[in-house]
C-alpha cells in the first residue's frame, strides 16, 4: 500500500490534466467551428429566437399542432419522463383523460385513428416530434381555426415529413408550426 | 417485417465487425507489440509515467497489482468527495448550483468511481460544470480501471503464464490512452457536428411561439456524453440521460452511441483469444454471450413493439408500440435494443425511461444485470464471465470424473472456494437490499412515504431494480423511486462498493493462483473448454447460478405484474 500511494496520487494529478482538462478543451475548440460553436443551435423568426432546432417545446393552443404530453411540461432547464409503470391506475386514467380531451377538441377524429404518441410523455420530457398520423387527425381543427382550406394544412404536413432508416415517420412540431405562421 | 427492426440488426453487425480489429489493437497494446498508435502515444506515455514516477516495465503479481488498484481508486475517491462537496463555490458553476449534502456525495463518487453511474442527482441542477467535468474524469479512469484488471487476468491466462504479470500502471494508462481516447474523440466529434453541444455557458432564455418563456440548460455535454457510452459508464450529462434531444439527437447519432455502448465490451473478448492465440475460444466465449444476449433482445422488442395491453382496451391506436417514456426519432425497436445492450453491459444510459417500458421487458433488462456477463462492462464483464467458466470447469471435470482442468491449470478447493463466493454474491446483495427495503416499506411507512411512484408490484420491481442496478454496477433505474434519502444513497452506496472490488478481486486471484501452478499440456483426456458442449454447460450454469436465484423476486415484481394485466 505504502510504495503504491504516491504513484497514484501523482497519476490522479496526470489523469486530471490529461482528461479532464485537455480532452475536453480539444473538444471545445473543434466545437469553435461546429454549427452554433456548440451552444445549441436556435431557430431564429423575424430575428428572434424562438427555440431550440433540437428541443420540443409546449403547444397545446388552437391554432398550433400540438406536441406530446410532457412530464416536465417542457421545461428545458429540466428533463424528465413521468416514470409511470405500464400498470399504474393513476396513470391509465391520465391516459384516458388524454384521450377525452383530445376527442373533445377534435370532434371528427375516432378512437382508433388517435396514435398512442399523442397521449404519453416521452422520455425526456422534450421530444421536438410527433408521429405522421398524430399531425394529421390535427389537421382539420387547425384549418377551421385559422379559417384555411385543409387541403392546404395537409399539404404542408407532407412537405414537414422526416424519416430515418427505422421507417418511422415523423413531423417537427416547432419547424411546421413556424412554417404554419407564414402560412397565407 | 417491421420496419424498425433492420436499423437494430445493422447496429448489431456493424458493432461486431468494428469489435473484431479493435480486438486485435487492444491484444496488441497489452502485450506490448508494435501497433500504429506507437508514434502518438510513446512521447506522451513517458510524461505521464515520469511525472508519476512509475516504471511500466516493473512486473507485479496479481497482490501487487490489486494493492495498486485499490490504492488508487482510494485517492479517486477522496478527491471526488472534496470536490462534490464544495462544487457551490469552486469555479465552473454559472447555473450557481449548490454542493451536495454527505450521504448523496458519497453515493455519487462510490458511483462513479465504482464504473456504475448510477445518479440520484439531475445533472441540470444538481451538479456543476466542474462537478461534471471530474465526474467525466472517473469515467475515464474507472473504465480503464476495469479494463487493467481485465487485462491481467487475459495475462495470466497465457499458457507461459508465470506469478509476473505486466504493470498495473502500464496496462491502466495505455487502456485509457490508446483505446478510450481516441474514440472518445471521434464520438465526442460525431455528437459535436450532431448538435450536442459543448459549451461551458450557462442556461440561455428565449420566448416561444406562443409565448412562454424557456430557459434551456446547455454545457460541455459532448465530451461526457462520448465517454460515457465507450466505457461502460452511463451517466448523463441531463438527467433524462440520453433521451434528451441534447445528448442524443438523431437515430444516426443513437446508432452511434448505442454503437459505442457494447463496442469495448464484444472487442475485449476478441482480445483475449488475441493474446491468449486462442480464437476459438474467444469465439465460444463470444457465442455463449451473444446466445444469452440474443434470448433477452427478441422478447423485449416483440413486447415494446406490441404496446402496453392496458392501452390498447382503451381503443387507441398504438402503431409505435408502448410509447410511454419513449422518444419519437428512436421507436420502441431501438429504444428496446438499448436498453437491453446498457444492462447487459453495465452502462446503464438509457434513451428510454425502463420504468415505463412494460413487464416482461423491465424483467429482461433487469435479468441482463442480474447476469451481468453477456458482454458486461469494459473489462469487468469478462472477469464475471471468468467466474461462471471456472465453474462450469469444475461441475464438467466432476461429470466425468477427473481433475478439472482449465488452459492446463488444475482448480482446485481454493480457486472453487473464491469463484463460488463471488458467484453468490451479487445475488444475496440484491436480494438482501431488496428485502430490507420491502421491510422497511411495509412496515414503516413514515419512514419510506415518496419513495415509490407506482403501486403493487410495480413499485416492487422499483426496488428490486434499484438494488440490482447498484450491484451489478450499471447505474440505470426505475427512476420513479424517490432515491435521493441517506437509506437509498448509502444503502446503494454499500452495495456498488462491494460489488465492484470483490467481483475484481475474485477473478484476479483465481488466474493468479492458476499462472502460479504447473502448466500441464492437453491430453486427448483433457476437457476441451472451445467447443460448442462446453459452452452450453456455461450457458446452462449461468442460467442455473444467476437467472433462477433472482426468480422468485421477478415473480413478485414483472411477472406478477404481467399476468395481472388482463
Amino acid at each position: 500500500m505504502k510504495q503504491h500511494i504516491l504513484p497514484a496520487i501523482k497519476l490522479t494529478l496526470v489523469c486530471v490534466l490529461l482528461f479532464m482538462i485537455t480532452y475536453p478543451a480539444l473538444i471545445w475548440a473543434v466545437a469553435q467551428a461546429a454549427p452554433a460553436k456548440g451552444e445549441g443551435e436556435t431557430v431564429t423568426v423575424n430575428g428572434k429566437t424562438v427555440g431550440y432546432r433540437l428541443e420540443g417545446q409546449m403547444f397545446n393552443n388552437g391554432r398550433y399542432f400540438w406536441s406530446r404530453p410532457s412530464a416536465v411540461g417542457y421545461n428545458a432547464a429540466g428533463s424528465a419522463g413521468s416514470n409511470k409503470g405500464p400498470s399504474n391506475p393513476d396513470y391509465l386514467k391520465e391516459v384516458q383523460a388524454r384521450i377525452d380531451t383530445f376527442l373533445a377538441h377534435h370532434p371528427g377524429v375516432s378512437k382508433a385513428q388517435l396514435p398512442s404518441d399523442m397521449v404519453t410523455a416521452s422520455g425526456s420530457g422534450l421530444d421536438p416530434d410527433i408521429s405522421l398520423q398524430a399531425a394529421g387527425i390535427q389537421a382539420e381543427r387547425i384549418a377551421k381555426f385559422r379559417n384555411i382550406a385543409k387541403d392546404k394544412i395537409d399539404a404542408l404536413i407532407r412537405h414537414h415529413i422526416e424519416k430515418s432508416i427505422n421507417g418511422i415517420e415523423r413531423i417537427n412540431v416547432l419547424s411546421i408550426n413556424i412554417a404554419l405562421d407564414q402560412l397565407k | 417485417m417491421n420496419t424498425e427492426i433492420p436499423g437494430v440488426v445493422i447496429m448489431f453487425a456493424a458493432t461486431v465487425l468494428l469489435a473484431l480489429p479493435l480486438g486485435r489493437y487492444i491484444g496488441k497494446v497489452y502485450l506490448g507489440n508494435r501497433t500504429w498508435a506507437d508514434a502518438i502515444f510513446n512521447p506522451i506515455e513517458r510524461v505521464i509515467f515520469k511525472i508519476a514516477g512509475i516504471k511500466p516495465t516493473a512486473e507485479m503479481n496479481w497482490k501487487q497489482h490489486l494493492a495498486a488498484l485499490l490504492t488508487v481508486n482510494f485517492v479517486w475517491f477522496l478527491f471526488s468527495m472534496f470536490v462534490l462537496m464544495n462544487m457551490g463555490w469552486l469555479p465552473l458553476n454559472p447555473d450557481r448550483n449548490p454542493s451536495i449534502s454527505a450521504d448523496l456525495a458519497f453515493n455519487t463518487t462510490v458511483s462513479f468511481v465504482s464504473n456504475t453511474n448510477l445518479q440520484h442527482y439531475s445533472g441540470e441542477s444538481g451538479v456543476s460544470y466542474l462537478g461534471q467535468m471530474v465526474l467525466m474524469l472517473f469515467q475515464f479512469i474507472s473504465a480503464g480501471a476495469g479494463m487493467a484488471a481485465c487485462a491481467v487476468v487475459f495475462m495470466a491466462m497465457r499458457e507461459k503464464a508465470t506469478h509476473q504479470l505486466g504493470n498495473f500502471y502500464n496496462f491502466f494508462v495505455k487502456s485509457c490512452t490508446r483505446v478510450l481516447l481516441p474514440l472518445s474523440i471521434m464520438v465526442a466529434l460525431i455528437l459535436l457536428f450532431n448538435g450536442t453541444p459543448m459549451s461551458f455557458k450557462g442556461k440561455a432564455q428565449f420566448i416561444s411561439l406562443q409565448g412562454d418563456t424557456v430557459n434551456v440548460s446547455r454545457g460541455p455535454a459532448a465530451a461526457m456524453v462520448a465517454i460515457k457510452q465507450l466505457g461502460t459508464n452511463g451517466g448523463g450529462f441531463f438527467g433524462a440521460n440520453s433521451a434528451h434531444p441534447l445528448e442524443n439527437p438523431s437515430y444516426f447519432t443513437n446508432m452511434v452511441e448505442n454503437m459505442s455502448i457494447i463496442l469495448i465490451p464484444i472487442a475485449m473478448v476478441f482480445a483475449l483469444g488475441f493474446i491468449l492465440k486462442r480464437s476459438r475460444f474467444a469465439w465460444m466465449v463470444f457465442g455463449v454471450m451473444t446466445l444469452g444476449f440474443v434470448w433477452l433482445l427478441v422478447p423485449t422488442i416483440y413486447q415494446e413493439l406490441a404496446g402496453n395491453k392496458a392501452i390498447a382496451t382503451m381503443g387507441i391506436a398504438q402503431p409505435l408500440g408502448s410509447m410511454e417514456g419513449k422518444e419519437l426519432r428512436f421507436g420502441s425497436a431501438a429504444s428496446s435494443f438499448w436498453a437491453i445492450t446498457t444492462t447487459c453491459t453495465s452502462n446503464g444510459s438509457v434513451n428510454a425511461m425502463h420504468d415505463s417500458l412494460t413487464p416482461l421487458s423491465g424483467m429482461f433488462a433487469m435479468l441482463g444485470m442480474m447476469i451481468n456477463s453477456f458482454y458486461g462492462g469494459v473489462g469487468v464483464g469478462f472477469l464475471n464471465f471468468y467466474i461462471f467458466i471456472i465453474i462450469a470447469v469444475f461441475i464438467s471435470g466432476l461429470m466425468v470424473g477427473r481433475t478439472p482442468e482449465f488452459l492446463g491449470r488444475k482448480i482446485e478447493a481454493k480457486e472453487m472456494k473464491i469463484a463460488a463466493v463471488i458467484a453468490l454474491l451479487h445475488p444475496l446483495l440484491i436480494l438482501a437490499g431488496t428485502a430490507l427495503s420491502s421491510y422497511l416499506y411495509a412496515h414503516n411507512p413514515a419512514f419510506s412515504a415518496g419513495w415509490l411512484n407506482n403501486p403493487g408490484n410495480h413499485g416492487f420491481s422499483e426496488m428490486l431494480y434499484e438494488y440490482t442496478s447498484s450491484s451489478a454496477n450499471n447505474g440505470s433505474g426505475f427512476e420513479g423511486l424517490g432515491d435521493n434519502t441517506p437509506f437509498w444513497n448509502i444503502s446503494c452506496g454499500i452495495v456498488m462498493l462491494l460489488s465492484r472490488f470483490l467481483p475484481i478481486l475474485g477473478p484476479v486471484a483465481i488466474a493468479g493462483l492458476l499462472a502460479n501452478k504447473k502448466y500441464t499440456p492437453e491430453t486427448a483426456g483433457t476437457l476441451k473448454t472451445d467447443t460448442g458442449t462446453f459452452g452450453i454447460m456455461v450457458f446452462a450454469v449461468i442460467f442455473i447460478v444467476a437467472a433462477l436465484s433472482f426468480f422468485p423476486a421477478l415473480s413478485l415484481g414483472p411477472i406478477a405484474e404481467y399476468f395481472g394485466m388482463k
